[in-house]
């Protein structure tokens, strides 16, 4: 009905955060040769997820009628019996989305995280070998 | 039938993606996110439904079937324009830009 709309909200949250991190983060760059990905850039992929799934999604609703071009934009919106059922599916299925991506999001993290830290242990491995 | 389209589109962007990688000239990376995200979303969909109709999930008429094949396609074509406007405008090979200032 609007589920779409929860992951939108937390695509709103996460793309404020990420400006608000870039202007902080500014030229600060990792040191030297260290292998670092910019959290800026690792809020981004969660930004692309959360925005092309939810215009995806939006658009489904669209094709099944439950979005409209005219106030209240929603077709459930109209009437409260309609919307005490969007709600509810907001709060569940709508949340479990929002949960489930940000999920895949913290898993990637994680596995970029430890590849960063795998190669710059090889890269100082490397460089120790070479001096002695 | 939507989730399992734009989960083969998902894949063939990806697929796409790494044998370009780490060129972005085309940016591909934004089909991957967009198709991956509508993904694991009509994933959680799938799964409330399956939980509501049950084995009946599986088996869908005939009529809804193609309308959400229908759908799927749809959905992908509509992945596609919105990376296509993306590309346009971010123009990672100045394509655009040297276009515009040569038709001056």
């Amino acid at each position: 009905m609007a589920c779409f709309l929860v992951p939108a909200a937390e695509a709103v949250v996460t793309t404020v955060a990420g400006k608000v991190m870039e202007k902080k983060e500014g030229s600060h760059n990792a040191e030297g040769h260290e292998v670092k990905i910019p959290f800026t850039r690792k809020i981004g992929w969660l930004n692309n997820m959360l925005w092309g799934g939810s215009a995806l999604l939006a658009f489904e609703h669209v094709w099944h009628g439950e979005v409209i071009a005219k106030f209240p934009f929603l077709t459930a919106a109209a009437n409260p019996e309609d919307a005490a059922e969007m709600l509810h599916e907001m709060s569940t299925v709508g949340v479990t989305m929002a949960l489930l991506v940000t999920t895949v999001w913290f898993g990637m993290v994680a596995v970029s995280s430890a590849m960063e830290k795998r190669m710059n242990n090889m890269a100082e491995e490397e460089k120790e070998e070479s001096a002695s | 039938m939507t989730l399992l389209i734009t989960i083969f589109a998902a894949v063939i962007s990806t697929a796409v993606w790494y044998k370009n990688a780490p060129a972005n000239d085309m940016k591909i990376g934004v089909l991957c996110w967009m198709y991956w995200g509508a993904s694991l979303m009509w994933f959680v969909d799938a799964i409330f439904e399956y939980a509501e109709l049950g084995a009946e999930y599986f088996t869908p008429e005939a009529a809804d079937m193609l309308n959400d094949s229908f759908l799927g396609l749809s959905v992908v074509a509509l992945g596609l324009v919105i990376w296509v406007v993306v590309l346009l405008i971010k123009d990672p090979r100045g394509v655009v830009r040297k276009a515009m200032i040569s038709a001056k």
